[in-house]
This record gives structure tokens, C-alpha cells and sequence, in this order.
């Protein structure tokens, strides 16, 4: 446990890549095969579920502390993260461990067998026993998300680098449903039995936001242009005649779409598509929406499959018949899935449709119009590139189209969390409905850290009232808010729900009654889905 | 619990002894004002900082201690000087100076009158910094406390651990050939540090704003070890493996540029939180703070013997609450002073650091 609480403090301590890999080198050197493994899967997100909740926590830290529960609530809100507000409350340590990573994941794992009265006296004991920085790492390792700035990307160089290994591979090994429970180090990495998992998906390819110019690009006819759609990226997997549909996050998600399980009786033969999961009706996509009431829902009733069926855009294919496909070039790539899904025949299968502008002009006028289609903007794809793993730059570029946008009114503030602690940086935009304001959208990003200081300053000074963490403040400040969707919703006052809203800038040359009205925001929803 | 009651009800029948007012701490009886922010003709500071000590007074009462430095960033004054302990008597306000902790010369107000106590903390801490004089307890009926830090996430390591930290760092640094900057307030905190930091492991070199002080400071009486002052024809291998000490406001300047290769600390209460130190984007957080930890904010309160308590800049809310339900009159005040904001660059008066 000393060795991984020394990684994470030095992980959260640095910003500079370089030393992080160092740190990760220095510990899997050090460590135990069952550590290591308990380090890749607690900073993959692959952590089991939370042995305890979190409320309890809370009771047992502050009786511990001798404190009232509602000063660890205040002190949570400033601190922005329970598991750091708990290490930071509780009286000193009086004895030490030496319990190993390992260990103590045993120990929260039995922990769901126990009564609460030993399982809180496990807690407390564990507390007493380590000291502020190891109390974090272990309250961590029971409320999960170590967020110390360690990308998959990163921890995959690392183990490349401990292992002696190409980043490619172990990257490709750490994919599918593994869980540090069922696995070993050795297993998972070491052992290069590809067969053995028939689920394991690829890492996904992602494009960067086109920057310059797309003349600066070369010769139009060197790129692919298809449709930048807004749906679920997923990865559909066909091996011996079974289906597992991968969401981008690395979730097993094939439950959710069962229109696509009966491909496993039509495919043509075993092969991995790449693709967008959609939310698809009468020839043409449905919102975002629509898709959401998917997404969190584990059982799909009737209803919501009528509502909202689902079609799997194809966007590539990367294996075909057992071969590796991500090496040969995107345009025989694309003949090979054309082939499929002509072969497929079925209407829960498209493809993502070629578009062959002649010029860069034609090009910037199809995007222009492609939110017609309920598109995002265009995705270019350089015909000879490969199947790459993660976001790179140079072969695939997202070219959206602007976001649409409204000029709104702040009215309420929240403290941040991470390394936006103590700071008010979570807003509730609101715009005119006659004299009063009606919030429609919350939004985190898009400020500056200079300039999210001075809205800070304005929100201390200027709080009409609060609630919990929540300040209503003086509406004052204008904003101009963008977004990428916008459609019909019940749960909002404002009657709307917006896809993607963030903050494009402050509009300091307008006054609050200068800002957007409900109305407004209604002509723009109804142009946008008629 | 009766006696809070009493005492609220005994001041309705007549002018409470402090108002606050929205120029600041008012005293009508003796006429004058404490820490006031903005321009009135007595002002009786607590402390030098910017917060406290505000252009515009006509006449200006401290500690003496306080006065060079109020005086080199404020430029001709009108001051008075007195000693802590030292009593002055205007129209029967009794008006004397206790130590405070927070830096050389800061002062607890004492005002009494026909027998009622009131104490104004200003800033304070209850260790001793070896720099200025200890805090003292002083017993009232009322106190005026700060509340920066007042948040029970908030307890201060024994400040020679912190110390052993920063030479530790200081070291691994300079053996990397690499200089090691520390980003604190310049008057105290650059002190502080200085004072304390083992000079014997290389060179100390000083930014501008901090030696100013320094030289005020020296006419205190105050000794620091041998320092350098960086200025625009400082070599560059100088800085390789040396310590350097600037206020926070250099932090990204051009100024900051010319000593790379570097590493960057801040030495500052607000280093607590995991979130305020990776805002900061330094490399390092050193927990070293002038004002008063949670437990000595509590003790304070508790030595003072004070029944009724107004709780200026900081968690002035929550602070308040908890001394409530301790059997506490307790109440928040809004203020215009900033505690340690300005320490890590978020105060609205750092622009006076880059003077």
C-alpha cells in the first residue's frame, strides 16, 4: 500500500509525462505480480464495485473526527472530493501498516459479507493506521476515479516499456471485460494467447478537430468524406457466431441494442465493424434524445424499441475472416466493408455514405448544410492510412460546423471539483420568459482559469442566496453559450435540452436584459428538427 | 447560557462599542477606525499587508514594527507608533496593541470602554514563526476573529517538518542542476523562509518586491543570511541549483522565463487541497501558512473567553454555525480584507505585489 500511496501522490504531483512514466516504471519494478495488476485496473477504471457506501463513510469520518456531519458536508464542497476531505479531517494516525495493495483489495472485497458494525470497525481501524496521504490513496480505492492526470495512453507506454513489449499489443490486451478478479497479471499481459478472448475488441481510432485550413490538406481527391454523425461509437464484433457490441469507453454494451444481436445469424462471416450506433426511423436519424433514453436504460421495453430503434452506421472494418485489417490502407478497407454489408442485406446495417466533393469549396459548402441532415460536420479520412490506436493527428481530421449559439444570463454557481476545488466554476445559464428568467442549460467549460477567477470574485460578491453548494447570484453576467443540439424535453423548466452547451465567451458589451429570450431559444429548436 | 442574552440586550438600549460600517471597523466613541478600506481620518492597522494597511488615511496608527513597511508601500504617511501592551485614552476609549503572530509588528486591537472589552484579531496565528512576536491571548467580551482557514481540513504540520520538506527539495533539485523557486508573499511568508531554510545548501537569490521589504525590514532589526538580488545582469548559471524567492504574481512572467531550468513550489495554507495546488500548475506544494489552522482559530476563541464573536473574511458562515452550536453569540461579517487569496495569485489586490 506505502508503494502505490508514494505513485499516487508522485503521479498527482507532476505534470510533466516524463516523469509520471518514470514513477509507474519505478513501481511496477518494485511491485508484486497481484499489486501491478490492482494499479493497471484501478487506473483503467476496471475497479470492482464500491464495497461501501459513501454515506456511511461520511457518518463514521465525522463521529471519528468528533465533528458534526454537516461541517464534513461544508468542508466536502470546498474540497470538491470526499475521499480528500475525509484523509484531511481525521485525527492523526496512531499505529502503521504494512498491508500490501493487494491485501487490502481482498479485505474491501470481503467486506459485503459483513455486518456494518465490523465493517465499520475495519474502516476506522484502517484509518487509524495510516497517515493523510495513505488514508486518500485507500478512500480512494473504496470511492474510486484516482484522477491524477494518467491517460489509458499513458499507463500503455509504461507497461509497454516494463513488459519489453510493442504499445500496440499490451494495448490491445488491456482491452475487453477483464476484471482484476477473475485475471492475473501474467494472464491478462504476459501471456500472448490472442484466442482467448473472443470478445476483446480494438482500440478505437479518433479523429482531432480540424485546425487550419482543409486546403493545407493536399488534393482533395487524396481524402474520404463521410458524415460526422452523432450517435454512440461502438465496435461490433462477429467471431465464432457470436455478437458483442464495445462502446468507445470500453463498456460491453451489445445488451442494449438487441435489433443488433440478429445479425449474428446473417453476417456473412466473422469479421469486427466500426461504426455508429444511431438512433434511426424511417430512413433518417432521430436526435441525440433519442438515443438517450437507451443509454441508461438496462431493460429496453417495447415502447422505447418503437420509439427508438437503433441502426449500426458502418463506418470500417478491421477484421475480416480472423486477418488483422488495420494495417492495409482505408480505401481497401472500405471496398472489403462495402462487400459486407451489401452481403448483409439487412436494414440494421448501413453504411456510412461516401460524399465526393470535386473541390475544397464543395466540400465547405456540404458541410455548411450538414446539420440538414442532423450531422455534425464532415470526417476526413486519408485514403491510404491505417487503423491507428487512440486520438492521433495527420490521417483523420473531425471538421465540424460551428455550434449554434444564444446569449444568456447567469444565475446560479457551484464550486468545482479536481483542481477546480473552491472555485466557482459550474454555472446555470438562464434566458427571458417576459420578466422572468427560466434556467435551460448548465455549463463547466470554456473559460479561461484567469477569467473563471474574475467570474469567482463576481460570485462571492454578488450571492443573493444559497442552497448546499449552490449560490443564486445577482443576474448580471452575460454569456454566450454554444451548442450542438437542442431538442424537446419534459424534465427541463425550460421545456428544451441541449446537446454539448459550454461557455464561448463573455459578452461584457451586453446587459442582462440584452440577453436571449425563451422564445428565441424555441425558433432555433424548431428550424433545427423540422 | 444566559449571559449572551444579557449582553444583547444591555447593547439595543445603546450604541455597540465597534460598528461595522461600510468603510470599515468603526470605533465612534474614540473616533477612529480599524483596518478601514476606504479613506477616513484615523485608521489604527492591524498589519503592513494591502488588505489591512489602505492608501488615503490621514493619520495612521500601528505598531512601530509595522510603520517602515506600511511606509515603503504606501509613501509618505502620517504615522504614530506604538508599543504592544502600550495604552492610549481618547474621550475615555482605552485603545492598546497586542501581538498578533501573523508578521513582524501585527497586532491584536484591543478598544475598552466603561469596563467592555472588544478584541480585533486582524490576522493572526498561534505558533511562533521566530520572526515576530508570539501571539498573546487577550481576554474580552467580544472578538472580532479572521476565518481563513476556518475549515477542519485545514491543520498545519509542525512547521520544522515543513522546513526539513523544502531543504529536501531544494536539494534534489540543485544535485539536477536545476534552480528551485518558491512563490510566497513578500512581506512574512519570503521571510519566513528565508529565515528558516538551511542557507548552507547554496545561494539565495531574492526577486525584487522581496528584497524592497527586506530592506525595510532590516531597519526593524530583523537578520536574514547573506541574499542576492536577481536583477538584469544576474548571470544566467547563477540560478542553476540556487533558491529562489519570488512573490506569487511572478508566477508565468517573463521575469520566471530567464530562470529556466526550474522547478516551482508555493509555500501557502491553500496547499492543503490537491485541487489549489494543481490550479497553481506548480510542481510542488509546501502547507506553510501565517494565519491561524483550524484548531488554533478554536483555541484563540477559547482564550480570549469572549461570549460573543463576529467572524470576518474566510468560511465566515460555516465558522460562525460551528461556534453556535460550541454555545458561542456567533456571527458573520462581510469584509473587504482577503485572507491568503492573494498568496496563490486569486486575490483582487495582487497587482500591488508586482510593484
Amino acid at each position: 500500500m506505502k508503494e502505490f500511496g508514494i505513485l499516487i501522490s508522485a503521479l498527482d504531483g507532476t505534470t510533466k509525462t516524463t516523469e509520471k512514466i518514470s514513477a509507474m516504471s519505478s513501481f511496477l519494478q518494485k511491485s508484486s505480480s497481484e499489486d501491478k495488476l490492482w494499479f493497471v485496473a484501478l487506473l483503467s477504471g476496471k475497479r470492482p464495485k464500491r464495497p461501501i457506501k459513501t454515506t456511511l463513510l461520511r457518518q463514521w469520518a465525522a463521529e471519528m473526527a468528533k465533528l458534526p456531519l454537516w461541517l464534513l458536508e461544508e468542508s466536502y464542497h470546498v474540497v470538491g472530493d470526499l475521499a480528500e476531505t475525509v484523509a484531511l479531517i481525521l485525527p492523526n494516525a496512531t499505529k502503521s501498516s504494512d498491508k500490501s495493495l493487494d491485501a487490502r483489495m481482498q479485505d474491501l472485497q470481503s467486506l459485503k459479507e459483513l455486518k456494518e458494525e465490523e465493517v465499520k470497525n475495519y474502516i476506522t481501524t484502517a484509518w487509524s493506521e495510516m497517515n493523510k496521504n495513505e488514508r486518500f490513496v485507500f478512500n480512494k480505492l473504496i470511492t474510486g476515479g484516482f484522477r491524477v492526470g494518467v491517460s489509458h495512453k499513458l499507463i500503455v507506454k509504461a507497461l509497454a516499456e516494463h513488459l519489453g513489449e510493442e504499445e500496440n499489443i499490451v494495448s490491445h490486451r488491456l482491452m475487453g471485460d477483464w476484471s482484476p478478479l477473475n485475471t492475473t497479471f501474467e494472464k491478462l499481459l504476459v501471456e500472448a494467447d490472442e484466442k482467448e478472448n473472443l470478445s476483446r475488441p480494438y482500440p478505437f481510432y479518433l479523429a482531432y478537430p480540424l485546425e487550419n485550413e482543409p486546403e493545407s490538406l493536399g488534393e482533395v481527391n487524396e481524402w474520404q468524406f463521410e458524415y460526422k454523425w452523432d450517435g454512440i461509437r461502438g465496435q461490433l464484433i462477429h467471431r465464432n457466431g457470436e455478437i458483442y457490441i464495445w462502446s468507445r469507453g470500453e463498456e460491453l454494451i451489445t445488451e442494449r441494442f438487441p435489433e443488433l444481436e440478429g445479425l449474428k445469424e446473417i453476417l456473412p462471416y466473422d469479421c469486427v465493424i466500426d461504426g455508429e450506433i444511431m438512433a434511426f426511423k424511417d430512413g433518417k436519424p432521430l436526435t441525440f434524445n433519442h438515443l438517450q433514453t437507451r443509454i441508461s436504460r438496462k431493460k429496453i421495453s417495447k415502447k422505447i424499441l418503437t420509439d427508438s430503434p437503433v441502426v449500426l452506421v458502418a463506418y470500417d472494418l478491421l477484421e475480416e475472416k480472423g486477418d488483422d485489417l488495420r494495417t492495409t490502407p482505408m480505401e481497401s478497407r472500405r471496398i472489403k466493408l462495402e462487400s459486407v454489408i451489401s452481403q448483409t442485406k439487412s436494414p440494421v446495417l448501413l453504411i456510412s455514405e461516401k460524399i465526393e466533393p470535386r473541390s475544397w469549396k464543395e466540400a465547405a459548402i456540404i458541410r455548411e448544410s450538414s446539420r440538414e441532415v442532423l450531422s455534425e460536420g464532415l470526417m476526413l479520412k486519408r485514403k491510404t492510412s491505417n487503423y491507428k490506436v487512440g486520438r492521433r493527428r495527420g490521417d483523420w481530421w473531425k471538421w465540424k460546423v460551428d455550434p449554434m449559439s444564444i446569449d444568456a444570463v447567469m444565475i446560479y454557481a457551484m464550486r468545482g471539483h479536481g483542481r477546480r476545488a473552491n472555485l466557482y466554476s459550474d454555472y446555470t445559464f438562464a434566458v427571458w420568459k417576459g420578466e422572468e428568467l427560466v434556467p435551460f442549460a448548465k455549463a463547466y467549460s470554456g473559460l479561461t482559469d484567469k477569467e473563471m477567477q474574475a467570474v469567482d470574485r463576481f460570485v462571492k460578491k454578488n450571492t443573493l442566496d444559497r442552497f448546499g453548494p449552490v449560490r443564486s447570484v445577482k443576474p448580471e453576467l452575460v454569456f454566450e453559450i454554444g451548442f450542438e443540439g437542442i431538442a424537446p424535453s419534459t424534465r427541463h423548466k425550460s421545456g428544451i435540452a441541449l446537446r454539448f452547451p459550454r461557455i464561448l465567451r463573455q459578452r461584457f458589451d451586453k446587459k442582462p436584459d440584452e440577453a436571449n429570450t425563451l422564445e428565441d431559444l424555441n425558433s432555433i429548436l424548431e428550424a433545427y428538427i423540422s | 447560557m444566559n449571559n449572551p442574552t444579557k449582553l444583547r440586550l444591555f447593547c439595543l438600549t445603546c450604541m455597540p462599542l465597534i460598528e461595522f460600517t461600510d468603510k470599515g471597523l468603526y470605533c465612534e466613541k474614540g473616533g477612529f477606525f480599524i483596518d478601514p478600506w476606504r479613506p477616513v481620518d484615523k485608521a489604527v492597522i492591524t498589519h503592513a499587508h494591502a488588505d489591512h494597511s489602505r492608501w488615503g488615511m490621514k493619520k495612521y496608527l500601528a505598531h512601530h514594527l509595522s510603520i517602515p513597511v506600511m511606509k515603503l508601500r504606501l509613501g509618505k504617511i502620517n504615522t504614530t507608533g506604538m508599543n504592544y501592551g502600550e495604552c492610549k485614552r481618547v474621550n475615555g476609549v482605552q485603545l492598546s496593541l497586542h501581538p498578533a503572530g501573523h508578521i513582524l509588528g501585527s497586532a491584536q486591537v484591543k478598544v475598552e470602554y466603561k469596563g467592555e472589552i472588544w478584541v480585533i484579531s486582524g490576522d493572526y496565528k498561534l505558533i511562533d514563526d521566530k520572526i515576530s512576536t508570539p501571539f498573546e491571548p487577550v481576554k474580552c467580551h467580544t472578538l472580532v476573529t479572521e476565518s481563513t482557514f476556518g475549515l477542519p481540513v485545514y491543520k498545519w504540520k509542525p512547521q520544522a517538518e515543513v522546513f526539513a520538506e523544502m531543504n529536501q527539495w531544494w536539494r534534489e533539485n540543485k544535485e539536477k542542476g536545476l534552480a528551485s523557486v518558491i512563490l510566497g508573499y513578500s512581506l512574512g511568508k519570503a521571510q519566513r523562509i528565508l529565515c528558516s531554510i538551511d542557507s548552507s545548501i547554496g545561494n539565495i537569490l531574492l526577486h525584487g518586491a522581496i528584497h524592497n521589504s527586506n530592506l525595510a525590514l532590516r531597519e526593524c532589526g530583523l537578520q536574514f543570511p547573506k541574499t542576492e538580488l536577481i536583477t538584469k545582469t544576474t548571470e544566467k548559471e547563477k540560478y542553476r541549483g540556487s533558491l529562489i524567492i519570488a512573490p506569487p504574481s511572478a508566477f508565468g512572467s517573463a521575469w520566471m522565463n530567464k530562470l529556466k531550468p526550474y522547478k516551482v513550489a508555493t509555500a501557502s495554507g491553500w496547499m492543503t487541497i490537491r485541487g489549489a495546488r494543481r490550479r497553481r500548475n506548480v510542481d510542488r506544494g509546501f502547507i506553510l501558512s501565517d494565519h491561524a489552522d483550524w484548531d488554533e482559530l478554536n483555541q484563540a476563541v477559547k482564550l480570549s473567553k469572549a461570549e460573543r464573536v463576529y467572524v470576518t473574511h474566510g468560511y465566515t458562515g460555516i465558522f460562525s454555525n460551528w461556534l453556535r452550536e460550541q454555545g458561542y453569540d456567533a456571527h458573520p461579517v462581510t469584509t473587504e480584507y482577503e485572507g491568503e487569496l492573494s498568496e496563490i495569485g486569486e486575490g483582487a489586490s495582487r497587482e500591488k505585489e508586482s510593484e
